[in-house]
């Protein structure tokens, strides 16, 4: 009796065999990251010090204090808003522009729609390298193709300039991740039933027009669910681009909060610190994460 | 005649714009397979020259062929590197995979009490930034002496992967006829049963897409890479990282590494294509 009860394979009481289900997953979830989020809480409460343990302890609020006085911290603020907005706006306009011209009738459509992905399945750390590769300021691809088309006299240390290190770091991004955007559209764009069109075509309505009050209407969820997870990547999830390419400089112009995060936790071994931005962090970024849900959830639940 | 005129424009200005797209996605990955088959003289001659003279496998040669050391066990660091990844990305593949499937199925077909807060759960910890979790984590896998070990990476995968795989298999599971279901059950069939015998071969699509998923993820996984592991369990992305980051930057063996390296993921998006767009827009999931 008792092992029928507690044999998956027989078990038909939709309740009991859910649970059963759903146990092993959901004890991997609470505890490889729910327990860690919460330590991650305890951690940034206290002084955890690895290079000088001696006045480690609790010290309540202390950290968080500190971090509203941390100019680096508050730059990295700044710094990650911006360079995760000029990101996501790049992404969405360049997705729907390229979606749209995929979405025509031209050869070679096929070939292009399957090489779009390539950007997308690279590693992100091979990105970033390749980027970096191309970049370099005395025999990258740039500045060799920039000065034998004849717009640029002699070489540019394009990392080494403040301004020209955050565009470039924005448009590496968007290199890599405007093809999420595109197949997210192009697969909106497929479903619009062709009658819609061609009744505004009847209707006399321009090619502006039809997109504004036909197509616009009809991927404009699509185009919302991936700005949010846009967003949501964009400022915490990106690490190795800078790493690899700037460091997070020069003079702090790159220094996304994941890369200070980074030096102050992993090279100044100041985990409590570390800790408490960490998590400072990771709440702000519920509130495009409880968008996303909820939107996310509609789609696939309607 | 006008209207003619304008179709041809329209022609014109879609084929360009589908040259600049194509170039603007293919040259940089281009230029990687390029400088991974060039030699030191040609990438460093000014002028570049953009088509190597003497093409040369010798980069690919150099990364099977040097640094073996008893740290890398008479591999190669790159071998050894290679081998780390194989391991870390098909362990928590299959982990993922086995377990993901049977909770999707639940939260997808059965009612059963807290499914709703499970699935936000759920969703929640896929979008959970690593940066988040990784200070905790290097403490217990430390205290664990898990650090620099192909099981303590598999394990931290598993928490990006699993997520992944209820929510794609999830979306699949829904768009299967809940009569199939019904009539397997009325044969006498367990629900279980009925999920192994009818909804998987069903779904294979939906396990293909969820799989190439998870070996991507985990295959170009860096971050937790890169914090907890070294010299013995490090993997790909982590040394093609060193060689770009490390004294002595060594751009051709970062070319040639990072051709390996992607050609898996690479070559998978292209085949299983079809399959991975729509587990990207069924599951509203950014992979």
């Amino acid at each position: 009796m008792a092992i029928r009860l507690f044999n998956p394979l027989t078990m038909d009481e939709p309740r009991k065999l859910g649970i059963t289900l759903v146990m092993p997953s959901l004890i991997i979830v609470f505890g490889f990251l729910l327990f860690p989020f919460l330590y991650s809480f305890v951690l940034s409460l206290m002084n955890y010090d690895l290079a000088r343990p001696r006045g480690n302890g609790f010290i309540g609020l202390g950290n968080y204090i500190h971090l509203t006085q941390d100019m680096y911290f508050l730059n990295s603020v700044v710094v990650t808003l911006v360079f995760s907005f000029c990101s996501v706006i790049l992404e969405i306009i360049l997705g729907v522009a390229i979606a749209l011209v995929m979405n025509q009738d031209f050869k070679g459509r096929g070939i292009l729609r399957a090489l779009i992905i390539i950007p997308w399945a690279l590693p992100s750390i091979v990105n970033a390298s390749m980027w970096s590769w191309i970049l370099n300021a005395n025999y990258g691809a740039l500045n060799a193709l920039l000065s034998q088309l004849g717009i640029l006299h002699g070489y540019r240390p394009w990392i080494a300039d403040p301004s020209w290190a955050m565009v470039l770091i924005i448009l590496t991004n968007v290199w890599k991740e405007t093809p999420f955007t595109v197949i997210m559209v192009l697969a909106a764009l497929q479903g619009i039933p062709t009658h819609l069109r061609e009744a505004a075509v009847m209707d006399g309505a321009g090619a502006v027009r039809r997109f504004i009050h036909v197509v616009l209407p009809m991927i404009a969820q699509i185009v919302m669910i991936c700005a949010l997870l846009q967003v949501i990547w964009s400022l915490l999830h990106t690490f190795e681009l800078v790493y690899v390419i700037t460091r997070g400089g020069p003079f702090n112009s790159t220094d996304i909060i994941p890369m200070r995060i980074y030096w102050q936790t992993f090279k100044g071994l100041r985990f409590g610190y570390g800790a408490a931005m960490a998590y400072l962090a990771a709440i702000a970024l519920l509130i495009p994460a409880v968008f996303y849900i909820r939107s996310a959830y509609k789609t696939t639940v309607e | 005649m006008r209207f003619v005129f304008k179709r041809f424009t329209f022609r014109v200005f879609l084929y360009v714009a589908a040259l600049l797209i194509a170039v603007w996605v293919l040259a940089p990955y281009a230029w990687l397979i390029i400088s991974s088959i060039s030699t030191k003289i040609d990438l460093l001659n000014v002028p570049l020259k953009w088509i190597p003279s003497r093409p040369t496998l010798e980069n690919y040669r150099s990364l099977f062929a040097d640094g073996q050391s008893a740290l890398s066990q008479g591999m190669s660091f790159f071998s050894r590197s290679m081998l780390n990844s194989i391991i870390v990305t098909f362990s928590s593949m299959g982990i993922c995979m086995f377990f993901g499937v049977f909770t999707a199925y639940a939260v997808a077909r059965l009612t059963f009490p807290g499914r709703k807060f499970y699935l936000m759960m759920l969703m929640g910890s896929y979008m959970m930034p690593p940066i988040a979790i990784v200070i905790p984590g290097y403490i217990i896998l430390k205290s664990l002496h898990l650090l620099d070990s192909r099981i303590g990476l598999a394990l931290v995968n598993i928490t990006f992967i699993l997520p992944l795989v209820v929510w794609i298999m999830r979306g699949f599971f829904l768009s299967i006829p809940l009569e199939l279901e019904e009539a397997a059950r009325i044969d006498g069939s367990s629900r279980l049963g009925a999920l192994l015998r009818i909804i998987l071969p069903l779904s294979v699509p939906g396990l293909v897409s969820a799989g190439v998923f998870c070996f991507i993820a985990s295959w170009n996984e860096y971050f937790y890479a890169f914090l907890y592991t070294s010299m013995r369990a490090r993997t790909l992305p982590v040394l093609i990282g060193e060689f770009t980051t490390k004294v002595g930057t060594d751009y051709l063996k970062m070319a040639a590494a990072g051709v390996v390296a992607s050609a898996p993921p690479v070559l998978l998006a292209l085949i299983f294509q079809r399959f991975l767009v729509r587990g990207l827009t069924e599951g509203a999931v950014k992979g």
